[in-house]
């Protein structure tokens, strides 16, 4: 058990972010709450209604309102970020086909990718990887972003660009929750912090995880 | 539905493509494999002739396996498979799609190729469109349940011996019943029940390969 008895609301239009010591689970949280991992117990409640049960209903529901960008990129290396992009805009059927071009083109200027576009992602640096990878979240319609670690490889004005990005969906009523060890730059008055430490499962307190109880002496006897 | 199908297949296949080396391997493998037989029991024309079916159809077999621990797992290393399991789409169509893009990019090559090793080989001219079709029928039946195996082993840093252990004995149906086919028709016996054994053998893996490996996966990334 990596952590317990954690409890928090995300209202609209607010960012929580976590942070914490390596290995706290934040990561896994934000899993737990995009359905990737499952918890040994606990509800997520949305609007009323649980979504933690692992359900087909639940998954039509995450797909359509939480987008997940993982500490992976999630692209191909051999295709061209419009490619990916496209793929994912299409897996994700909430393309609106006619415009998607420009969209993507409308995004890549927002996020300062527009020259990469028609370029494999093998030939990105991995801060324009990771720009790439926020792109997509920017073409997600969903309202809730569960970013983990959305910085990584990223340069200053990448940072700075992502915090505007970030104020702005929260402006238009999406909720934000990020995985971070350093400042968003997101409007205080807007933030939560939450520190997963706090809520960490000492293994050396638990019976069941612990580790295992030996006697140096009976294993040098045997 | 078919159009995210041809969607995911289309990119599996550019993929392919810009990677390029894999499907020349196979082939390669695949040549070299038949090759070593002549080498290593004789040039007589009678052996070769007797033998040639039971080792186009194991070369067969053999490299298709070299490809499949690459089916799920370059998907799960750049974050892909993440992106897939949150995706509106069933995990169990995007599978589907997967394996039918691994025989477009693996069987098909080989069949193309086999021909040319059946000469080789001195395959007896009445074998040469039996053995096409029956690695036409057989063949998809190596991509889903391999696809099973790739599936169960995709977390696993070095799963790709374990995979062969698992999967050549699923394999071995479908090598009775291609040789057999083959055989019956080249001494002039009806050879249909092995055909429709063989294209049986060939739809029912179609049918469990995409909810078994769909399951693996979600269990193996918990």
């Amino acid at each position: 058990m990596v952590f317990r008895d954690l409890y928090f609301e995300l209202p609209a239009g607010r960012a929580l972010l976590l942070n914490g010591a390596n290995g706290s689970g934040k990561s896994s949280l934000l899993k737990i709450i995009s359905g990737l991992l499952s918890a040994q117990g606990g509800n997520i409640i949305s609007h009323n209604k649980d979504i933690s049960q692992n359900i087909l209903d639940d998954k039509d529901w995450i797909s359509r309102n939480i987008c997940y960008l993982a500490h992976k990129n999630g692209l191909k290396l051999e295709m061209t970020v419009a490619e990916n992009l496209k793929f994912w805009a299409n897996m994700e059927h909430h393309a609106n086909m006619g415009h998607l071009e420009e969209d993507i083109r409308t995004e890549a200027i927002k996020i300062g990718l527009e020259h990469c576009l028609d370029l494999p992602v093998y030939y990105l640096s991995s801060g324009q990887a990771r720009r790439a990878a926020l792109m997509r979240v920017l073409c997600h319609p969903g309202r809730i972003w569960l970013l983990d670690e959305p910085t990584v490889g990223l340069d200053k004005s990448g940072v700075k660009l992502l915090s505007g990005l970030m104020n702005d969906h929260l402006a238009r009523g999406g909720s934000i929750l990020a995985a971070t060890h350093i400042q968003l730059g997101i409007d205080a008055d807007k933030t939560t912090m939450l520190n997963m430490s706090d809520f960490a499962f000492s293994t050396a307190t638990s019976p069941e995880y612990g580790p295992p109880k030996y006697n140096p002496k009976k294993s040098l006897l045997c | 539905m078919l159009g995210l199908i041809l969607l995911i297949i289309t990119r599996d296949l550019r993929l392919s493509v810009r990677h390029g080396s894999a499907t020349g391997m196979v082939i390669g493998f695949f040549v070299m494999v038949v090759i070593m037989f002549p080498f290593a029991i004789g040039p007589e024309q009678k052996i070769l002739a007797r033998i040639s079916v039971g080792v186009i159809w194991v070369a067969a077999l053999l490299s298709c396996l070299l490809s499949l621990d690459r089916m799920f797992q370059t998907d799960y290393e750049d974050g892909s498979l993440d992106q897939f399991i949150l995706s509106p789409v069933p995990l169990e169509l995007v599978v589907m799609a997967k394996c039918m893009a691994h025989w477009l990019t693996t069987s098909l090559p080989l069949i193309a190729i086999t021909p040319i090793l059946g000469i080789m080989m001195n395959l007896p001219k009445e074998g040469f469109l039996p053995l096409i079709l029956t690695m036409l029928l057989g063949t998809p039946a190596l991509s889903f349940i391999g696809g099973i195996g790739a599936s169960v082993t995709v977390t696993l840093r070095r799963g790709g011996i374990l995979l062969s252990l698992l999967i050549l004995p699923l394999y071995i149906p479908v090598l009775i019943f291609g040789t057999l086919a083959v055989k019956a028709a080249i001494g002039g016996y009806p050879a249909m029940d092995h055909l429709m054994l063989l294209s049986g053998f060939s739809l029912f893996s179609a049918a469990i390969a995409p909810w078994a490996a769909a399951a693996a996966i979600r269990a193996g990334l918990e």
